[in-house]
């Protein structure tokens, strides 16, 4: 807050940092759609952002309940951010379920938004609330602006010619014009999506919408709530490029596509709607035009298969899913494991075991990923760290699939999906090329006998696609001759193929890279993390820092195999601290593949992203050791 | 590859064949690689896709490609396939088990979707490959080794099963009749779309005989009935019986008054009807074409799709990709 200039209307305006704003209401409320919302306008304004969507696996859980609560977290920057914030500055509430969910979260003197025309007794006993907060001091200690939304909408609205009904349905864009005017930010990028998203379709939506979101900008000025507006500057340390928006799923649909294009194959989907992975299913169905293929099948076991089958016939598949599919899909895992056939499969983590809570983010299917095979069943693995990562990380499994003819695993989580922040746009010419094993035909007619299994130099077979001439050849899940491809049930040739296709996924290592250390390269504790868990680590680590204590960061993308390096640079910590949402079982695999190590594991399952606070803690914790 | 004309022995690999002796999968297997050779096939254009169990093995027995995948999931493969190439011959080989048991979820589906297959269930009420344990399709009361006083399951009708996920060729055979059989097998790679093939297959360890009252040479003329497209239902070693359609009714009448059987029509109703005459003592056991209704394909119309989207949309580049949606240029 450094300084302040005046406004038309001579309200000082004050310049801050960093802003987190948390809207809730009921699911019913679009409170998902005003994040985003102020998420787009503020990407266009140029602030560093990021966002947590938090709603409940109910699509519509009784209205007024806390377990209809949907909320949206937003934080939006002149600074490089790397998290939605631990508490937020500001809490939107439109009942009083939505207050009672959500103000243990909110720093203290922070300011609540409280829409007061749900705050009679029924909706205080729907929330469960014995007496008002707002009235009963539980709220001391906190801004608090009180705004019968409804009534003001009503108002604002009594020409409209709507019904009640679809009059209420605008209150959403009443309190983000509030909000727009609060931040000082402009409302016509919401307008223009508001008259294409209704457009001529239902051009009296579009217009009550427009009128709600500028009744809520004015309300600002005319009914003095507040004593004064903010703004955030422009973010000036993003690195100069091209940006856009974006959210985790979609990010990594596109870099599906961009994947299979680099390796000049087409994509295939085969996919089972789940949460919270279906969003990349939906993203893909919409991108035909570059040759995707998306099938949406009865089951994860069909989806796999079919993924599959259309790597079998030349396509590269992909099947997508969350931890319960990931389950049904092992077998078939196996098959495309043992039949050497190139297949990206992606584990959008969320809550487990078994159904689990299927809304929230985790990272306990590290174990499952790497190990969870009959068999000894080797399979890369990895995961993205942060929502612009996951189109590079795409790209990466469709790279090492399509060059080492073997399934990949790639796991991205909750958080990541249904995040979103600026992502600087890559460079075209920049990308990887992808150089596939696909064999165009040639040993018809010449008498040698084609070899399905023989290996090249990093041990992957060729690809032989049906049509292909002179190739005709049998693969299955039965185990398979060395060169001829075979039934063998030769115990010679059995170990000699285990062994073959260990060494193929282990020859992965010598095309990534050792993962970087920020921070010093030698000292008391490196904090080591993998996953969506990036931007947390990384502001405990900063913050560490600025207590002028010394802390070493590294983030893996590749855990399976893991990177060549890591006991260098282990050996030049005194510990490995790890950080994850689950009970520490990247912790468990370090101990086990570096046994001289001394590795601390950080787990909490919450199903919650990590904080940056509860990381900085036991940072310091561990330094004072 | 294609210039020649392959024969049936140009189908057959230099793999041992590892059936039990007398196994009616041999005779299957001789009626498909002939049936592929008079079909004009060029063997770098054929799969063939299966699950697991006896009859599942038989991909490694084709000189094509071939692919031998998991249990129940081989129409979920070859959905895969055929949509990533519909110009492929697609043939799936399943048994009772894996195609109505542990595959029976795939099975109603692929039927549903109607993408460009032929479907040969190999019915032999019996689990051969497991040694010898009932199936879904083992008539109730059954002794095996896990039903000692006999199984209490109610069987699957495979043909009722397909007939009710709106299969749109559905027919039988018998695995001792090569001649029906080779008619039946040309049917149904001619027809556009999934064909389920139902084929009384015996095994003769675990199930020997299991169709003789219908099948056996001495009885089958009296005992069964070819529902052949167009012609009149008759039957008999005289061709002296008849069937008619009488209301909701099929029943017995003499030949100058049997009604024409016709598997274009687009109700299912009458195939179905027809598919519940296996077990009627008083009625012959049909055979032949059930069902044969032109319906679109999965595959071509899901490559349909995205040659429009590429029409209308144009050729998707990488660019394109990447860079569109609201972007902010930051220097």
């Amino acid at each position: 807050m450094t300084s302040s200039t005046q406004t038309d209307a001579q309200l000082p305006v004050e310049d801050t940092e960093t802003v987190v704003i948390r809207f809730a209401g009921d699911s019913g409320d679009g409170m998902q759609l005003t994040g985003n919302q102020f998420t787009t306008t503020s990407a266009l304004a140029g602030n560093d952002l990021a966002t947590l969507p938090d709603y409940p696996a109910e699509i519509r859980a009784p209205a007024g309940t806390r377990a209809g609560v949907s909320g949206f977290q937003l934080a939006f920057s002149s600074k490089d951010i790397h998290t939605p914030g631990d508490q937020p500055d500001v809490l939107v509430a439109m009942n009083p379920a939505a207050l009672a969910v959500n103000i243990d979260q909110l720093k203290p003197g922070g300011l609540v938004i409280a829409n007061t025309s749900n705050f009679g007794d029924k909706d205080l006993e729907k929330a469960q609330l014995e007496s008002n907060p707002l009235t009963d001091g539980s709220l001391d200690g906190f801004r608090v602006i009180e705004i019968d939304i409804n009534k003001r909408v009503s108002e604002a609205l009594a020409d409209s010619g709507l019904s009640n009904r679809d009059v209420q349905r605008c209150k959403n864009l009443y309190t983000l014009g509030l909000m727009y005017w609060l931040y000082s930010r402009n409302p016509e990028p919401t307008e223009e999506w508001l008259q294409v998203k209704f457009g001529e379709k239902k051009p009296e939506l579009a217009a009550a919408n427009i009128k709600a979101l500028r009744a809520g900008y004015n309300a600002g000025d005319i009914h003095q709530l507040f004593q004064g507006r903010y703004q955030v500057k422009k973010c000036e340390e993003l690195e100069p490029g091209t940006y856009r928006n974006i959210m985790g799923n979609p990010a990594l649909a596109l870099g599906l596509i961009a994947g299979a294009k680099l390796a000049d194959l087409k994509l295939f989907l085969g996919s089972y709607p789940i949460t919270p992975a279906s969003t990349i299913l939906e993203a893909l169905a919409s991108f035909k035009n570059y040759g995707v293929i998306t099938a949406q099948m009865e089951d994860e076991i069909a989806a796999i298969c079919s993924a599959i089958g259309a790597s079998f016939a030349g396509r590269l598949g992909v099947t997508t899913t969350s931890g319960p599919g990931m389950a049904l899909k092992t077998e078939a895992m196996g098959l495309a494991l043992m039949t050497e056939l190139p297949l990206v499969i992606v584990n959008v983590q969320r809550g487990g075991p078994c159904t689990g809570l299927p809304t929230k983010t985790e990272q306990a299917d590290l174990n499952q990923a790497i190990f969870g095979r009959n068999g000894e069943s080797p399979m890369p693995v990895l995961a993205c760290s942060t929502v612009a990562d996951a189109f590079e990380c795409a790209i990466e499994a469709c790279r090492i699939a399509v060059e080492y003819m073997t399934p990949v695993i790639l796991l991205t989580d909750g958080y990541i999906a249904n995040g979103s922040e600026p992502w600087r746009l890559p460079k075209i010419d920049e990308l990887p090329k992808i150089t596939s094993k696909v064999v165009k035909g040639g040993h018809g007619g010449n008498g040698e006998a084609f070899m399905p299994y023989a290996r090249d130099e990093k041990g992957a077979r060729p690809w032989a696609v049906p049509g292909t001439p002179g190739l005709a050849h049998r693969i299955g899940g039965l185990e398979k001759a060395h060169l001829t491809g075979d039934v063998c049930y030769d115990p010679e040739n059995h170990e000699f193929m285990v062994h073959a296709r260990n060494d193929k996924v282990m020859a992965v290592r010598e095309t990534i890279p050792t993962p970087k250390v920020s921070g010093p390269e030698s000292g008391d504790v490196l904090v080591l993390g993998w996953g969506s868990t990036y931007g947390a680590i990384t502001d405990a680590c900063d913050r560490v820092r600025k207590q002028g204590k010394q802390v070493s960061q590294m983030h893996m993308r590749h855990l399976w195999p893991l990177p060549k390096g890591l006991d260098e640079i282990f050996a030049r910590f005194e510990r490995v601290l790890v950080p994850e949402i689950n009970m520490g079982q990247l912790a468990r695999l370090l101990r086990g593949e570096y046994p001289g190590v001394e590795v601390h594991s950080y787990g909490r399952v919450k199903g919650l992203p990590l904080q940056a606070q509860e990381i900085t803690e036991e940072i310091l914790r561990i330094l004072e050791k | 590859m294609a210039e020649k004309t392959l024969t049936k022995k140009d189908f057959k690999p230099d793999q041992d064949v590892k059936w039990c002796p007398g196994c009616g999968d041999y005779a299957i297997l001789n009626a498909v690689q002939a049936a592929c050779a008079d079909l004009g096939y060029d063997r770098d254009n054929v799969v063939f896709v299966s699950g697991i169990g006896c009859s599942s093995r038989f991909p490694y027995y084709m000189n094509t490609y071939g692919f031998h995948t998991i249990h129940g999931r081989a129409p979920a493969v070859a959905t895969g396939v055929i949509a990533a190439n519909p110009d492929l011959a697609m043939w799936i080989v399943t048994g009772d088990g894996d195609a109505l048991s542990i595959g029976g979820n795939h099975l109603a589906h692929i039927l549903r979707r109607n993408p460009n297959v032929n479907i040969l269930l190999f019915n032999n009420e019996i689990y051969g490959l497991t040694k010898g344990q009932y199936s879904p399709t083992s008539p109730e009361g059954t002794r095996t080794k896990t039903s000692p006083m006999g199984s209490v399951d109610h069987p699957f009708n495979p043909l009722s099963f397909a007939l009710g996920c709106n299969a749109t060729f559905v027919a039988r055979t018998v695995d001792t009749h090569m001649k029906h059989m080779a008619t039946i097998l040309k049917a149904a790679a001619a027809h556009e779309g999934t064909s389920f093939v139902e084929i009384y297959q015996n095994c003769v360890i675990f199930n020997d005989g299991a169709f003789d009252e219908h099948t056996d040479k001495k009885v089958r003329d009296e005992r069964t009935i070819d529902l052949e497209p167009g012609q009149p239902m008759i039957y008999g070693k005289e061709r002296d019986k008849g069937l008619k359609v009488d209301g909701f009714q099929v029943v017995r009448c003499a030949p100058e008054e049997a009604s024409i059987w016709d598997p274009t029509v687009q109700s299912a109703a009458p195939a179905f009807q027809m598919s519940t005459l296996d077990h009627d003592p008083e009625m012959p056991n049909p055979l032949g074409i059930f069902r044969a209704v032109k319906s679109e394909t999965f595959d071509r119309a899901i490559n349909d799709q995205v040659d429009a989207a590429v029409e209308k949309k144009g050729d998707g580049t990488l660019e394109d990709l990447i860079y569109t949606g609201e972007l902010w240029e930051v220097s």
